[in-house]
């Protein structure tokens, strides 16, 4: 059961999402979820591939649209706003990481960090750039702020990845894979910062793996099989 | 705008090749409209210049005597079997308030009464067909610059002194102080004396001019008090048509512009300025075609990144700047570049080239190249821009 202060961050009613509507190969991949995620939660999603998890994510994400149902983000009803306004919404309200650290060649480690105040805000503010290193130091990377992508391991472009995600103190994390592309030792550094910064900003974090090493140690495990969730397990830590 | 700004320049700097490679493309289109356009306007000014050089930009005469025919009543139909009235020599009326007139008038810088009518010269043996053209030296100095063209003597006219063309001094066998006899018709005739030799570069004026002053003109062409042409110069020498419409309107007499008298003078202007146009059109449609393809290209290889940026709240309409700003800085900065090496190209023609004519480089010119080309990089970057814009994030993101 979820605490009091424990808010809902999102919820997830009768979501359908099909492709190619209309079209003789019509084809619905996932069928009709429902889902509530709290601010406290820290829950995996598993399931095998095909499942539709990135599909699911990517809705979650505001990035791509439910073909039926609504998505609550925040106590805001998402079905009806247009991309200007969900562009501002998944600004504001959520941060993602992607298996492949996706960070911006052309601007150093701080100014990946800072790129999505940069976005909406314009030209950083002192407070911009000290938010911002902060986090960089959180996340160990303290001494590389001017570094280039290029001049990064994996494990570092991915944590200056999760420093970017963090920036907008989002009330939801989204991880596509986050540890795919690292190895097992990074693996887990970059696992015990979401879980740091899950506990110490209260930000719900999901993230979908497919290691259960990981998946084993999150509070909440949700399953999804061929579109529609099997399991969604807590368990306390 | 920071934002959008900021990635567009990093984007640039991080595809440094490419923004190179594309910047010398434009400056190299630039460089050539800058000097091609150069070029021909100095050519043209060279052009007019020489035109102008021996003409007045417009001529004021009597209007054409028509016949008049009685007002009919309403409904009447009526046949006229008209033969044309001959054209005699005629003086202007009221000259002097029409030349008091257009000395004041706002767009005309000089006026030039003059008596000009045909007439033989004879020496010796020799008898040539002239016109006699009666004139006001200072005024007429200002329509034309007589005193530069004069190659012996002195321009004096008056008490039995002409000024004659080189041609006519070569036919006619007369030198400076020679003498010369006039013959107008119904046995006018003058005596003169050989005063000045000109020689304004135009073989026709040269054999035919004769140059008195208006009072001999007058009594010579049986015109006493009398002009029969009023020269004028005006301020802009293209508006010379506008100018002898309101003129032509003001005075009832007829005007008519250097420009009217030299239709297929004006037609080969235009139709040069029209092939510099053209060539500075596709010039900038193969210079925009340039900044387009190189930008769809980054588009592409930036998909992923643009789908990241989506994803972390870039609007639809910053994307679009980012790539907009992009055409428009590649325009600029190859623009700047172009006018420069234009500009380098035609101190090479003025300083090394054949030195017939004076290449004038205005900086309106530059300024226009590099607008031109601002413009035209942002236009071109538009459907570059519409796609990045328009990528779905999803796709962008999962983009290999």
């Amino acid at each position: 059961m979820p605490e009091r202060d424990d808010e809902e961050v999102l919820r997830l009613t009768g979501l359908r999402k099909s492709y190619n509507v209309g079209l003789p190969t019509e084809v619905e991949v996932l069928h009709g979820l429902d889902l509530s995620i709290h601010r406290h939660d820290f829950a995996a999603l598993i399931g095998p591939s095909g499942s539709g998890k990135s599909t699911l994510l990517n809705i979650l994400g505001l990035l791509d649209s439910p073909t039926a149902g609504e998505l609550v983000l925040l106590g805001r009803p998402t079905r009806e706003l247009d991309d200007e306004a969900r562009t501002a919404l998944r600004a504001s309200a959520l941060g993602f990481v992607f298996q492949f650290h996706h960070l911006i060649p052309a601007f150093t480690a701080l100014e990946n960090v800072m790129m999505p105040l940069m976005i909406a805000q314009g030209r950083p503010s002192r407070q911009t750039v000290e938010v911002a290193q902060q986090l960089l130091h959180q996340v160990g990377l303290g001494d590389f702020t001017a570094r280039r992508p290029d001049e990064l391991s994996g494990g570092q472009q991915q944590r200056v990845a999760i420093a970017r995600a963090l920036v907008t103190r989002p009330a939801l994390l989204l991880a596509d894979e986050p540890t795919g592309n690292l190895d097992t030792h990074t693996a887990a550094e970059v696992f015990e910062l979401f879980r740091r910064f899950n506990r110490e900003f209260g930000c719900a974090v999901l993230l979908v793996t497919h290691d259960p090493r990981l998946s084993d140690t999150c509070d909440r495990v949700i399953r999804l099989v061929d579109g529609a969730i099997v399991e969604d397990t807590r368990r306390s830590s | 705008m920071w934002i959008e700004s900021t990635i567009a320049m990093r984007f640039l700097r991080e595809g440094r090749t490419q923004t190179l490679l594309i910047v010398t493309g434009i400056s190299v289109g630039v460089a050539v409209i800058v000097f091609i356009t150069a070029l021909i306007q100095g050519l043209q000014n060279n052009i007019v210049a020489r035109t102008l050089g021996t003409q007045a930009h417009i001529r004021v005469e009597p209007p054409d005597e028509t016949n008049r025919l009685a007002p009919l009543p309403d409904g009447t139909l009526r046949l006229v079997l008209e033969t044309r009235r001959a054209q005699r020599l005629r003086s202007i009326n009221n000259w002097q308030q029409v030349q008091a007139t257009l000395d004041a008038h706002p767009d005309v810088v000089a006026v030039s009464p003059l008596v000009s009518g045909p007439a033989f010269a004879l020496r010796g043996n020799a008898r040539e067909s002239v016109a006699v053209v009666g004139m006001d030296p200072p005024r007429y100095q200002r329509i034309i610059p007589l005193g530069e063209d004069i190659v012996a003597g002195q321009l004096r006219v008056g008490a039995g002194d002409a000024l004659i063309g080189r041609a006519l001094a070569d036919n006619l066998g007369a030198g400076v102080g020679d003498k010369f006899r006039l013959e107008a018709g119904d046995d006018r005739t003058a005596q003169l004396n050989v005063a000045g030799i000109f020689e304004l570069g135009v073989r026709e004026l040269d054999e035919r001019y004769v140059y008195l002053d208006l009072k001999q003109a007058q009594s010579l062409l049986d015109l006493p008090g009398g002009v029969t042409v009023i020269d004028l110069t005006v301020r802009d020498i293209f508006g010379a048509d506008a100018v002898a419409g309101r003129i032509g309107a003001l005075t009832g007499l007829k005007a008519e512009s250097w420009m009217q008298t030299n239709t297929q003078l004006m037609n080969a202007l235009r139709s040069q300025s029209l092939s510099t146009s053209m060539i500075s059109f596709f010039v900038a449609v193969s210079v925009a075609f340039g900044i387009a393809s190189v930008l769809s290209i980054s588009v592409v290889q930036r998909t992923r990144q643009i789908g990241i940026l989506r994803a972390m709240g870039t609007r639809q309409k910053q994307m679009l700047k980012v790539f907009l700003v992009q055409g428009a800085v590649l325009g600029l900065f190859g623009s700047a570049i172009g006018s420069m090496a234009g500009y380098g190209l035609v101190w090479v023609f003025n300083t090394l080239g054949p030195g017939l004519f004076e290449v004038p480089l205005s900086p309106t010119l530059v300024l226009a190249a590099v607008a031109l080309a601002t413009v035209t990089g942002t236009l071109a970057a538009a459907i570059p821009a519409r796609r990045a814009a328009r990528l779905d994030p999803v796709v962008a993101i999962r983009h290999a």
